[in-house]
């Protein structure tokens, strides 16, 4: 009984796996992300790789479109790769490795951990592979041959002077809901928000890691209230934080009075700062830091020439309220140009 | 309980073809030949010495974990901390030898005493209060997560002196490149799965899976070889620890987070039951070549990684369904 019982089951694992291995041939076929699946080996195009921190985070499916897009443009191959969660390491290793044995030419990566991944971008680019950070620098940023992202700090620096700007001199109680310790790009926006605003840190009555999380945001503004009720300005790392901050606020009755700032320009972000729940937002572009990322790509292809340095993608601060000595554009420009 | 499911029935199967037939790895065997007949007629760069060199690279972290969560499940216990005692045992290693000043190989002499004391803990926590082995894992996955983020301020430690990296270094065979680390993980599966099919220890662990009770009334001192199995499996995780090193060059504070899922994922596509007493760890290495094989051929086929979650959690259903059917049938 337990022999038949046995052979059978092993049937069944086996059957089973040319069942998803039919799967997999329909979902190739269906061509999402990657229609050149069908026609992958031997036919001698060029392959591009873009390897994201995560395959859900909106800001990334907003670059993969742009990637997705400029493949296509140039007729070459595009790859894609991601993190299983934010921070994952060794998922973003392994994509380059298995990337690398695929045959591309280019790799562009938002690094997850901006020194951890520094050895298997170097094994990769030994071996002729130009690689360009997306978004990201790496730790040192000469790790990769080019760097094409937002001006995190100039992002930062927009807010706080418009902040500042709303305030006229009023003496601001500040909450920082920040991204998470040690990570480049929360640590960059918040002291770039600082210095446009002019303050120090001292000014920051309340300060917590919010991992860019909408809950989080509102958990933490809820713990901020209580903490200092007079705060009358908050610098948040995102718009979902932002967003969740604004829900705290407003259980205390408090939206009106309290100015909410941001980075991002997500399209949800960017319809709240229209909303007037979020004063104003710095919007970057994913979507041209993969495009761009795929051309330079296929110029090294061409020509053989490596894209190097820094490219800043750009970034525009957006509000409806625009104050006087501070450059803006209104939301209808924002929600064109938003992401997600 | 019955005697046609004790591991000892497939001893006595007359012949040797049925016996490959009938053995518990058979089928994931067949399915990832399967796999790999796939992808080599899918894509021109898979069926290359060099690319099967680097999956055994990329799966030898998951598979040592594997290996030790394997010995657990088969006492029908499970692990939820092994990715996190891991990745506090690499944080051990690497700030030890890179900031500490401690000669590397007292580091990670340290590190391996460090994960074997929280395999040690977890064992005395579920044989002597007892607990179970699931919420005690829980609870020692969230202690050894934050141990690893305060200890290691949540910096990530470079610059690791030369021998913390050495595992990951390669050496040539025939065209291909071969890190020692690989040679490592293949040498522990080898080595347990013999202590597991020809030793007295390796018996006691069956029987114990299969009843605790039968197996203590038989006089097997099944405290002791509980407390054992969990302490052998912190020592390979600490193994497991070194090996990530010196894969990603790094002490990472933030790895190993789905490790002890993926550990189990493996564990299940081997064959080897969540009830305990039925599998092995050959079977193991099966299911973690597995998922790395799916991981690798989609890549290189250029297909979004997403698939590859699918795929899995496809596979891990089928798995456990073909078990618990068998299960039914043979009851």
């Amino acid at each position: 009984m337990s022999r038949t019982t046995r052979l059978s089951s092993s049937l069944l694992r086996a059957a089973a796996v040319t069942g998803v291995a039919a799967l997999t041939l329909t979902a190739c076929g269906s061509g999402s992300g990657s229609g050149s699946g069908s026609k992958s080996s031997g036919s001698g195009s060029v392959k591009v790789g873009l390897i994201t921190k995560t395959d859900t985070n909106p800001f990334f499916v907003k670059m993969k479109e742009g990637a997705e897009k400029a493949a296509k443009e140039n007729g070459v191959q595009l790859s894609t790769a991601a993190g299983k969660f934010d921070g994952d390491n060794a998922g973003q290793v392994t994509a380059i490795e298995n990337m690398v044995a695929a045959g591309v030419k280019g790799i562009l990566i938002t690094p997850s951990d901006s020194k951890a991944i520094v050895p298997a971008i170097q094994k990769a680019r030994a071996k002729g592979v130009l690689v360009i950070a997306l978004d990201t620098p790496t730790e040192p940023e000469s790790a990769v041959d080019a760097l094409f992202a937002t001006d995190n700090l100039k992002a930062g620096q927009l807010i706080g002077e418009y902040a500042k700007a709303v305030m006229k001199g009023k003496k601001a109680k500040i909450a920082a809901l920040d991204l998470a310790p040690g990570v480049s790009v929360g640590v960059q926006r918040h002291n770039g928000f600082l210095k446009g605003f002019g303050a120090t840190d001292k000014d920051v009555v309340c300060a917590q890691d919010t991992g860019g999380d909408q809950a989080k945001g509102q958990t933490a503004m809820e713990n901020c209230l209580q903490k200092a009720p007079g705060i009358n300005v908050v610098y948040t790392i995102n718009e979902p934080a932002a967003l969740g901050a604004y829900t705290a606020l407003k259980a205390k009755g408090r939206e009106k009075d309290v100015l909410i700032v941001s980075v991002d320009g997500g399209c949800t972000g960017t319809q709240a700062v229209k909303d007037g729940k979020i004063a104003a937002t710095s919007q970057q572009y994913p979507l041209k830091m993969a495009a761009e990322g795929v051309k330079a790509v296929v110029t090294y292809a061409k020509d053989g020439k490596k894209a190097s340095g820094y490219t800043d993608t750009g970034v525009t601060l957006i509000t409806d309220k625009a104050q006087d000595g501070v450059t803006a554009k209104d939301t209808g420009y924002g929600l064109e140009n938003c992401w997600g | 309980m019955t005697a046609t499911t004790s591991p000892y029935a497939e001893l006595k199967a007359p012949t040797t073809a049925r016996r490959l037939l009938t053995a518990p790895t058979t089928g994931p065997l067949a399915a990832l030949l399967l796999a790999c007949a796939f992808f080599s007629l899918s894509t021109d760069q898979f069926l290359t010495g060099g690319n099967f060199s680097l999956i055994v690279q990329q799966v030898m972290v998951v598979g040592t974990l594997a290996i030790g969560q394997t010995l657990i499940i088969l006492t029908a216990g499970i692990d939820l901390s092994c990715g996190a005692v891991m990745a506090f045992g690499s944080i051990v290693i690497a700030k030890m030898a890179a900031e500490g000043s401690v000669p590397p190989l007292v580091a990670i002499a340290l590190g391996l005493v460090v994960c074997g004391g929280f395999g040690l803990l977890n064992g005395l926590l579920v044989q002597k209060i007892p607990l179970p082995p699931f919420i005690v894992t829980l609870g020692m996955l969230n202690v050894a997560f934050a141990l690893t983020h305060i200890y290691s301020e949540e910096q990530t430690v470079t610059n690791l002196p030369g021998p913390l990296t050495a595992l990951g270094q390669t050496f040539p065979l025939g065209h291909t490149d071969i890190t020692y680390g690989s040679l490592v993980t293949i040498a522990l599966f080898l080595l347990l799965a013999y202590a597991l099919s020809s030793t007295g220890w390796g018996r006691h662990v069956y029987a114990l899976g299969n009843s605790a009770e039968a197996a203590r009334l038989n006089g097997i001192r099944t405290s002791r070889l509980t407390i054992g199995i969990y302490t052998v499996a912190g020592l390979l995780y600490g193994i497991a620890a070194l090996l990530l090193i010196s894969r990603t060059g790094v002490g990472d504070p933030q790895a190993g987070q789905t490790d002890n899922l993926d550990s189990i994922t493996a564990v299940v596509l081997g064959g080897t039951s969540l009830f305990g007493g039925r599998g092995s760890v050959l079977g193991t290495f099966i299911g973690v070549l597995i998922v790395g094989v799916f991981r690798n051929g989609l890549q290189l086929m250029g297909v979004a990684s997403i698939y590859q979650t699918l795929i899995t959690g496809v596979l891990v259903i089928l798995a456990v369904t073909v078990d618990q059917l068998s299960r039914k049938k043979a009851r």
